[in-house]
């Protein structure tokens, strides 16, 4: 579904990402994992178009979708949320979801002066498919809350209803359980596993990696911005490169 | 209980609005019998400035672009209008020709001028744009050679008066038995395209478009990462708010029936963002509160003048002076005190006095994402 093609990114004399290639198939969880620094982010900024690419290629559906401008890969069903959650702060929860509405709307500035009943129905549809949302991810009772005044574990899964509001086929996530609670965990552990289920492929950075390992189909594993090993969770464990890399403090 | 509740305040806010319907509507007859007929100017005044002030709030209180150029579409409805219904090239146009016609220039001009500063944000779109605001202005003075467009400084006179139905606004005319001055006229114009601007403001507010825009205020990098177009959207802002200055700018022409580069010059572009500023950015009653103070106190303060002529024989301090000076003290003491304005949106007092919780969102670059 989402191929990367020996994906590199410079920034200045820094290469931040050297011939990157991943391969994600439709209906999995796909990890992406590494130390600090090793370019999970930058990969991530790169496929969602908030960066160009130095060189290489991202395909989505077999279409290149890289130095494309980011609503358009959102139009063509990638979202993504961010690792510094970055919600609309003095939005309600509800609009905050709405803005993901977005790109699946139409009506323009004669639809808002006029309220035809064609833009009567698209907004309603809006609130109503945002309440579902909002239910969905466990804050159905904070619609009206402004997302600034929401808890932190709060705020992440409002960035997913935001996200899933532009009814992606590919859902990334950046560090979504960064910062929670053993319990707060599991409740996002069981909402990936829902929402794979539902059919959506998740692609997720993240440095829990019991969570990883636990909940990913497959892994890759990124070091210095070279991917250093990718494969099942079981086999990644063992990798030699990926103990030397990653799990070798902790002489696993 | 709640119930019969409900229905009082549903009954007693219908009994405001008819209440301000009446008075709206009697206004310019109670100023006339109360302060005189000057002060039925000061209400036309008032009602342009509410036009355009909610015009720049679309570009500075939804999309938070900070436009210091406004008054240049302010300027080029009002020479469209000159152009068209003046005259100076012997063109006669009805003003629902000539209005619809400035305020889509003004939007076109919107664009060309939102295209290539898309990439700025903050102080550096706040001097492009002012830049922009004395650039047109610098051409209206000087387009009267070698072709004269604009006649230069001396500006363009005899402007055609808005004319209904065979009824001239330009002169004292008895109707139903009342006798309207041109300002009459103008305040019932005035006033309709200002409810009209009123409607839409709210209007836009509330839709997909209104939220986008306010999107992107929050956080431009979040919105394009939600399939917001930021671009087109920003674009939008900038045409919308435009529209509003072109249409201000016709009404403006047609009501004086002389215009001159002197009108539009950076001062009106400062003032029109201080009622903004003043009422409270965003929040459209809060705008139309700003335009009203801030047009009709310093009419009122013209008063000081007779006043001390009266008490101490003799004009001690020049009231155009004090009126710089208390405006100045006014805002310094409003941002001291009250940074949302005189009557913020709920989300705008929040804002200011954040709550635990409520981190500013840092944008220092466009496309930093990286944590």
């Amino acid at each position: 579904m989402l191929k990367v093609v020996g994906v590199s990114k410079r920034f200045g004399g820094i290469m931040a990402l050297q011939e990157v290639s991943l391969n994600v198939h439709e209906g999995e969880i796909y990890g992406l994992i590494g130390p600090n620094g090793a370019g999970k982010t930058t990969l991530f900024n790169c496929m969602t178009g908030l960066y160009s690419v130095s060189a290489g290629e991202i395909l989505l559906d077999g279409e290149g979708v890289h130095n494309q401008k980011p609503h358009r890969i959102v139009q063509r069903g990638f979202a993504r949320t961010f690792q510094n959650i970055r919600l609309f702060a003095n939005m309600s929860a509800l609009d905050n979801v709405r803005v993901g509405r977005h790109v699946r709307t139409r009506a323009g500035v004669w639809g808002a002066v006029l309220r035809d009943r064609r833009t009567r129905a698209e907004e309603a549809d809006s609130r109503q498919r945002a309440h579902d949302l909002l239910e969905y991810v466990g804050l159905g009772n904070k619609a009206r809350s402004l997302a600034g005044h929401l808890s932190y574990g709060e705020q992440r899964r409002l960035e997913i209803a935001r996200a899933l509001a532009t009814e992606p086929r590919l859902l990334a996530l950046d560090e979504p359980v960064a910062g929670m609670n053993p319990a707060e965990r599991q409740q996002m552990r069981e909402l990936f596993l829902r929402l794979r289920s539902q059919g959506l492929t998740l692609l997720l950075i993240e440095h829990d990696v019991k969570l990883v390992l636990g909940l990913c189909d497959r892994v890759a594993v990124l070091d210095y911005g070279r991917k250093i090993a990718e494969g099942i969770p079981s086999e990644v464990r063992q990798d030699p490169a990926v103990i030397a890399a990653y799990l070798g403090g902790d002489g696993a | 209980m709640p119930e019969r509740f409900r229905l009082r305040s549903r009954t007693s806010a219908r009994t405001a609005l008819i209440l301000l319907a009446v008075l709206l509507v009697t206004l310019p007859f109670l100023t006339e019998a109360t302060l005189g007929r000057s002060w039925i100017r000061v209400l036309d005044f008032a009602l342009l400035y509410i036009i355009l002030a909610l015009g720049l709030n679309i570009v500075v209180g939804y999309a938070g672009l900070l436009d210091l150029g406004y008054v240049a579409f302010y300027a080029l409805g009002a020479y469209l209008y000159a152009w068209l219904a003046s005259p100076h090239f012997g063109l006669h146009l009805p003003f629902w020709a000539v209005l619809p016609l400035g305020a889509a220039l003004a939007g076109v001009f919107g664009v060309l001028l939102g295209t290539p500063t898309l990439r700025l944000r903050g102080d550096y779109l706040a001097i492009v744009t002012l830049g922009f605001g004395e650039i047109i202005r610098i051409f209206m003075n000087n387009l009267n050679a070698p072709v004269n467009i604009t006649n230069g400084p001396q500006g363009i006179n005899l402007i055609d008066p808005v004319n209904v139905a065979g009824l001239s606004f330009g002169k004292t005319q008895q109707v139903l038995g009342l006798t309207f001055s041109s300002a009459h006229f103008y305040y019932y114009l005035f006033l309709a395209f200002t409810l009209a601007t009123v409607f839409i403001a709210y209007r836009l507010q509330d839709s997909r478009i209104g939220r986008a825009w306010v999107a992107i205020r929050e956080d431009e990098v979040a919105a394009a990462a939600m399939g917001i177009n930021t671009r087109n959207v920003k674009l939008l802002a900038f045409a919308m708010g435009a529209v509003f200055g072109g249409l201000a700018g016709g009404l403006f022409a047609a009501f004086q029936g002389f215009i001159s580069p002197e009108s539009f010059n950076l001062w009106e572009s400062i003032l029109i963002l201080c009622m903004i500023v003043l009422g409270g950015m965003g929040h459209i009653p809060g705008v139309i509160l700003g335009a009203l103070l801030l047009t009709v106190l310093p009419e009122a303060l013209r008063y000081l003048g007779d006043w001390q002529r009266l008490v101490l024989g003799e004009v001690l301090l020049e009231p155009t002076d004090l009126r710089m000076l208390l405006f100045g003290a006014a805002l310094v003491l409003m941002m001291i005190y009250r940074p949302e304005g005189l009557i913020p949106s709920r989300q705008r007092k929040r804002e200011f006095h954040a709550e635990d919780g409520v981190v500013e969102q840092e944008q220092s670059s466009l496309y930093d994402t990286r944590g």
